[in-house]
């Protein structure tokens, strides 16, 4: 086996992922603290007022990123989905399940801050606009994931039959998109591309950027917190979940006889 | 034992499912009335002027057959489930997806069927335009057997749980959105005098598609369910 395979092997095994998502997870958190607040600080107070919208448009630094991170989630979970089907995977089943309410949360800020955006702008806090419907339908995509995973018994067999769900919500999200788009739209078009130039400045660029930055990195340490749980509740029988709950246990027993 | 062919395997099948639903045909009613009463609640919460009936018929009739097909989704594998005649099924040489497609195509003739029929007396009651009336068909012909196709996998998905009602509405209806925007998109265009052609193309392009894929899903979904 040559090292690349090897090296792979060792990650998706759940003893070892669990010691690494144990030791990331926090510095996750930290620098997305730092970076979060980084660019709220550019966002709110650096970056200039809008011509046309004032200091509404402020929302965008929070709006924007946790819609990009909606769909990031959804495809993250797509993938892994498809993984733990293709190849059974245990960690993909648990990585596919632990990332469903991450990304629930980030599509429920996403509808909940553009709504708040909406009615100083559109006068009203919903509209059936083709992506504002095509968020909603995710946010239920995301819930009946959520929702079949926590309705069957056996935690393998509950993770594929989520996962198999997941698998035809991305089918189903495209052809909501386009089939609520052909039937009505009044959503702003994309003012941020990676390609060519972005219809907006430099000062309102960065912040954004950070800040989704930020918002990849909190996933990743809210996911890595999440896939460890579930590794421990998919292992409890196993000899090394066992050590580290009577590890833990010890510790415990230690300090209340110190304390 | 030698297996008989996968053709005589589907005949057996279709003649059993059928056989069993004449056997308790009072039942096969249900779907029909479900849809009736729902459509008899909208004018008495919206007032009965015909102008504003009119305006919202195509929609509603479609919601209402939509919503009554969900609840007849439930008993596509429960009956066979619980008996065991399901894993049976599972088990057989013959291709699952194909028998499966056999059973869908059974439970769409005697659930989804009667409501097409009942759909003009639905349209009538809410004082649908006549000149709307053969789109509104038209595309609830398409989008009733597609609904069947795509709740057919969720419902596998859903095969072994005690009450799965409320959970599989949950799967369904996301899975749903893109099929009544086009139906019910139809019926409004033609209302409107507009071009209706390329909904109702899309439905079909959708049909098409989910014949061949959905007893696919469905047949891995199912063995999933029962692994």
């Amino acid at each position: 086996m040559n090292r690349l395979t090897l090296w792979f092997h060792r990650i998706g095994s759940p003893p070892t992922f669990y010691r690494i998502a144990g030791a990331l997870a926090p510095w996750c958190f930290g620098v997305a603290i730092v970076l979060g607040a980084v660019a709220l600080y550019g966002g709110l107070v650096v970056a200039p007022r809008d011509y046309q919208q004032g200091d509404a448009y402020r929302i965008i630094f929070v709006h924007v990123p946790c819609a990009w991170m909606s769909l990031f989630a959804y495809i993250f979970l797509a993938v892994n989905a498809f993984i733990a089907l293709v190849w059974r995977i245990k960690l993909s089943e648990v990585l596919a399940m632990a990332s469903a309410p991450i990304g629930a949360a980030f599509t429920f800020i996403t509808l909940v801050s553009g709504s708040l955006w909406g009615k100083p702008m559109w006068g009203t806090y919903w509209t059936w606009d083709a992506r504002l419907t095509s968020e909603l339908v995710l946010l239920f995509l995301y819930l009946g994931v959520i929702g079949l995973h926590h309705a069957i018994e056996d935690r393998r067999q509950a993770a594929r039959a989520a996962s198999f769900l997941a698998l035809i919500g991305i089918v189903n999200v495209p052809i909501v998109h386009f089939s609520v788009n052909w039937w009505n739209t009044l959503h702003q078009g994309s003012t941020v591309r990676l390609m060519g130039e972005s219809h907006i400045t430099g000062d309102m660029v960065w912040p954004l950027l950070v800040m989704a930055l930020a918002t990849h990195i909190w996933f990743f340490g809210s996911l890595f917190a999440r896939a460890r749980v579930g590794l421990l509740e998919l292992e409890g029988g196993k000899d090394w979940a066992r050590e580290i709950a009577l590890a833990d246990v010890a510790r415990e027993t230690t300090v209340a006889a110190h304390g | 034992m030698k297996p008989g062919t996968t053709f005589a395997a589907c005949a057996a099948l279709l003649r059993r499912d059928l056989t069993l639903i004449w056997r308790r045909r009072g039942d096969a009613l249900n779907p029909v009335l479900f849809a009736l009463i729902v459509v008899a609640l909208f004018p008495l919460a919206l007032g009965p002027e015909p102008e504003n009936l009119r305006r919202i018929a195509a929609g509603i009739v479609f919601v209402a057959l939509l919503l009554s097909g969900l609840l007849a989704l439930d008993t596509l594998f429960r009956g066979d489930y619980e008996d065991g005649s399901l894993e049976q099924l599972v088990l057989s040489p013959h291709p699952l997806a194909l028998l499966l497609g056999c059973k869908i195509a059974v439970h769409w003739l005697t659930t989804a069927l009667p409501l097409l029929v009942v759909a003009p007396l639905l349209a009538e009651m809410l004082n649908l335009p006549r000149a709307v009336l053969p789109v509104l068909l038209a595309a609830l012909a398409l989008a009733t057997p597609l609904l069947s196709l795509i709740g057919a996998v969720c419902v596998a998905l859903t095969v072994g749980m005690r009450r799965s009602g409320m959970l599989l509405a949950l799967l369904v209806l996301p899975l749903y959105v893109p099929v009544l925007i086009f139906g019910a998109g139809a019926c409004n265009a033609a209302q409107a005098g507009l071009a209706f052609a390329a909904p109702l193309l899309w439905l079909g392009a959708g049909l098409v598609l989910a014949l061949v894929l959905a007893p696919l899903a469905c047949a891995a979904a199912l063995k999933i369910s029962l692994s």
